[in-house]
């Protein structure tokens, strides 16, 4: 039967299918809702997690990374601040090879205090190694939640990864969605490096010039793996459940001539925008980012390129609109938009790309010419 | 598409009351989306519910600008917020009212879901439930049929007096 | 400074903040800002009183206030205090913070300020729950309190913050609460007589986490006081003196069910929670007959 849920509420339902061993948990707006669900299901047997109710997000982290060393398959969530404040141990976690799996509900940094949606705090976890990947309706959420736990535990891949929903946005719309039994598809966690008194190892010790490089280089060679792996299990999830995901969502860019890349909710948007100006005859498509680490392939030559970036990098750009130029040798036009909850519509994506101006960058709101 | 906006208080299970509705148009056999507008948890605030009912998967994520139906469960709210914001013209107003109002342009329904709440006993926290009799009142107005009104209302709640109480609604909502 | 008694009419909390009809925090705020007066700074890190203070550009507080990160209120108040000790100026420092942000997340920076003796009075506004996010269980809560993640009540003691600051041996400690308005505001004036690190904690009720109509705050908080869920005293260099409502709670406290069935929260909480929350006002009642603020 169809249900009716919150974003949050459908990763809180995913996490129940995956029967994480240990969660630990931190509320924070617009997250909330996450930790309390997953509270309701220990507490009435839904559930049989651990539960800590830890006193802060970097906690909350170190409590999985104990967690997952001990063996145990590990979730929790946070956003904006919480995911700022948990920063030495997500770069821990990912150095430590662990494969926790984290929803991050994306919302602005303080100061000052705003409670919306925007890119920046997973941007700033983009070197951690952690893999990234941004949804964008709640079957979505759900979906990716389910798999996230079998790409992470992958003996191939080894490292975790944030499910990224953009705040309230997301997080709080109700929309339906379908359910799955899982079975199988998730099989049993097993890290063959877990705690042992018979077989006593130190974990992360003292690495010294000679010896630590090769463990960063190692991260990156599990990232170079973690493609396929991603690709492997989103087609199997397509050949049983029914639902297929690539890397990334492309809307009618085969023919198109000019492309808009985004993340998250904005990249569904997206498509209504498309389809004004495919009616006023502008060959436009939508390309919606779902995998921000590892960074895909994308194909997009012989297209005009508008990035849309819900973030920024001070000093320097939007981070998507840099990572494109760079990876695909292509110039942009480059909107910064969405910041902070800052709405975006159909109509104003429409606008970017009619008034696109390759090579340039813009702030939605305080630029005249958009 | 069909897009309606409520205006309740916090606390007052407007959201609820947006969900229910989704979850109706969704019965009917529709695509539908309910989200709420607000920020930090404050009960009292005025805040905004939306949902969008439509034939098709909705992709639109950003604010409702032009309603189609208003829906005011608390007219309290009306001195501080500009309920009728965009409504398009011809547009319809559900009002939580004893007395009949007028909207020069649009199309009023007042219904007194208050009283019609403390009839039935539907209350909690010494305040009466208004989300499950609204939506016998909209499913009046046709936006979604009335089984599928109540096949919602069960689904999320097992006692029957908010069925009564939808029913009462439906019955004596003005047209 | 001189301890008056008289209570100032003049409010620096301005009316309209977006604070919950009967919110204690306010109350507590308001009370503090009048023994206070203007010549402070507030360092208020995340939390109610943070969510309420209104939206950019407006602000409901004519003191200067500084919101910093949620666990950081300490170390930035230790920062300012430091500035004004450099450049002479007698602004005082106040934290003002919830429970999460100081027993929990806060507690470290908390921990650090008082034992480097920093001038500033650091003020916990309890309200037994993390309230700005919507009452999720933190360190402050009581045993057997319901809140979002202990759904059938929480199996562990309220975290005692007033022992722990008493290990770090500050001049001056106090417990208050928002029923007892004149006694809050004699302690924060007596407070600022101090130099160095000073402790008020305060009962501050909450209707939509503690589950009770909300003209009933001030009953409530009364009924914590009287039934001793909260002892009311002060310490100074180490010397306690016990408040005159919680002399009177020794002497014949009210049954603690009256408090308890008050409150949502504590529905249908075991007897057998219930005989162990009175042992331990019947502990801290041995304990501050004894002088010590923990046994």
């Amino acid at each position: 039967m169809r249900k009716i849920v919150t974003g949050n509420k459908a990763v809180a339902e995913a996490v129940r299918e995956a029967k994480p061993d240990v969660v630990a948990a931190y509320p924070i707006t617009p997250q909330t809702e996450i930790v309390e669900t997953l509270a309701d299901y220990v507490s009435n047997g839904q559930l049989a997690s651990q539960y800590i109710a830890v006193e802060s997000e970097h906690s909350a982290m170190a409590a999985c990374i104990g967690a997952a060393i001990a063996g145990g398959r590990t979730f929790t969530a946070t956003s904006s601040q919480g995911l700022a404040y948990m920063h030495e141990m997500t770069n821990w976690a990912a150095g430590a090879r662990l494969p926790i799996v984290m929803a991050n509900v994306n919302r602005s940094l303080a100061p000052g205090w705003n409670l919306w949606a925007e890119h920046t705090d997973a941007m700033q976890e983009r070197d951690t190694g952690w893999l990234q990947v941004y949804v964008s309706t709640v079957q979505e959420a759900y979906d990716t939640i389910l798999m996230a736990f079998r790409i992470a535990e992958h003996q191939d891949v080894l490292l975790p990864v944030m499910v990224n929903l953009d705040g309230f946005t997301l997080s709080h719309i109700m929309q339906p969605f379908d359910m799955v039994e899982p079975g199988d598809f998730i099989p049993p966690i097993h890290l063959s490096e877990m705690i042992d008194p018979k077989n006593p190892k130190g974990y992360g010790t003292i690495a010294g010039p000679a010896e630590y490089f090769r463990f960063r280089w190692e991260i990156e060679r599990s990232m170079r793996e973690a493609v396929n792996v991603i690709e492997e299990t989103q087609a199997e999830f397509g050949e049983r459940f029914g639902r297929t995901y690539g890397l990334t969502e492309e809307y009618r860019c085969d023919d198109a001539d000019v492309v808009v890349v985004s993340l998250g909710t904005l990249g569904k948007e997206a498509e209504v925008a498309i389809d004004i100006l495919r009616d006023e005859g502008i060959k436009a498509g939508s390309l919606r980012l779902r995998w921000f680490r590892p960074f895909p392939e994308l194909n997009l030559a012989g297209k005009d390129v508008v990035v849309i970036d819900r973030d920024y990098s001070f000093g320097f750009g939007g981070v998507l609109a840099h990572s494109i130029r760079s990876k695909n040798l292509v110039k942009v036009y480059s909107v910064i938009a969405g910041l902070g909850g800052q709405e975006v519509t159909y109509d104003d994506i429409a606008g970017f790309i009619r008034h696109r101006r390759i090579g340039e960058e813009s702030w939605f709101g305080v630029n005249a010419h958009v | 598409m069909f897009e309606i906006r409520i205006h309740s208080r916090g606390g007052q299970g407007g959201v609820t009351a947006a969900r229910l509705l989704a979850m109706a148009a969704l019965n009917d056999g529709n695509f539908a989306t309910a989200c709420p507008f607000y920020g930090a948890e404050r009960r009292g605030a005025p805040i905004v519910s939306f949902v969008r009912i439509d034939k098709h998967p909705i992709r639109i994520y950003s604010q409702i600008r032009n309603p189609d139906l208003i829906v005011v469960l608390d007219a309290s709210v009306m001195p501080a917020v500009d309920v009728l914001h965009g409504l398009k013209t011809g547009g319809r107003i559900l009002i939580n009212s004893a007395h009949k109002q007028d909207f020069a342009g649009y199309v009023t329904n007042h219904v007194d879901l208050t009283s019609i709440a403390l009839r039935e006993n539907l209350m909690v926290a010494g305040s009466p439930i208004l989300n499950t009799p609204v939506i016998g009142a909209l499913a009046r107005t046709g936006i979604v049929s009335a089984d599928s009104a109540k096949s919602a209302i069960r689904g999320m709640f097992s006692d029957e007096r908010n069925i009564r109480a939808a029913e009462a609604a439906y019955d004596e909502v003005s047209t | 400074m001189e301890i008056i008694t008289e209570i100032p009419e003049e409010e620096y909390v301005l009316k309209c903040t977006s604070a919950c009809a009967g919110c204690g925090d306010s109350l507590t705020l308001r009370y503090v800002l009048k023994a206070t007066g203007p010549d402070i700074v507030l360092v208020m890190p995340a939390g109610c009183t943070a969510a309420f203070q209104g939206i950019y550009p407006k602000t409901a507080y004519s003191v200067p206030v500084v919101n910093i990160a949620f666990g950081a209120a300490a170390a930035c108040a230790s920062g300012i205090s430091r500035m004004f000790q450099a450049t002479g100026r007698e602004t005082r420092v106040i934290v003002y913070a919830g429970d999460g942000g100081t027993l929990d997340i806060g507690l470290q920076a908390m921990s650090g300020a008082f034992e480097r003796r920093t001038d500033f009075l650091y003020i916990c506004y309890d309200n037994e729950a993390y309230g700005n996010t919507g009452m999720q269980r933190s360190g402050a809560t009581p045993l057997g309190a319901k809140t979002t993640t202990t759904p059938t009540g929480k199996t562990e003691a309220k975290k005692d913050i007033d022992a722990i600051i008493a290990a770090h041996n500050p001049p001056y400690q106090a417990t208050a609460c928002a029923s007892y308005p004149q006694d809050l505001f004699r302690k924060v004036r007596k407070a600022l007589t101090f130099h160095g690190p000073t402790f008020i904690h305060v009962l501050s009720p909450c209707p939509p986490g503690w589950r009770y109509s909300a003209e009933k705050t001030v009953e409530v908080g009364r009924l914590a006081v009287k039934s001793g869920m909260w002892a009311l005293w002060e310490c100074e260099h180490g010397k306690l003196t016990i408040s005159t409502p919680t002399k009177a709670a020794m002497k014949k406290p009210v049954p603690l069910e009256e408090y308890l069935s008050l409150q949502g929260r504590f529905r249908g909480i075991e007897e057998k929670t219930v005989e162990q929350l009175k042992e331990q006002i019947q502990e801290n009642f041995r304990g501050l007959a004894a002088g010590e603020v923990k046994p």
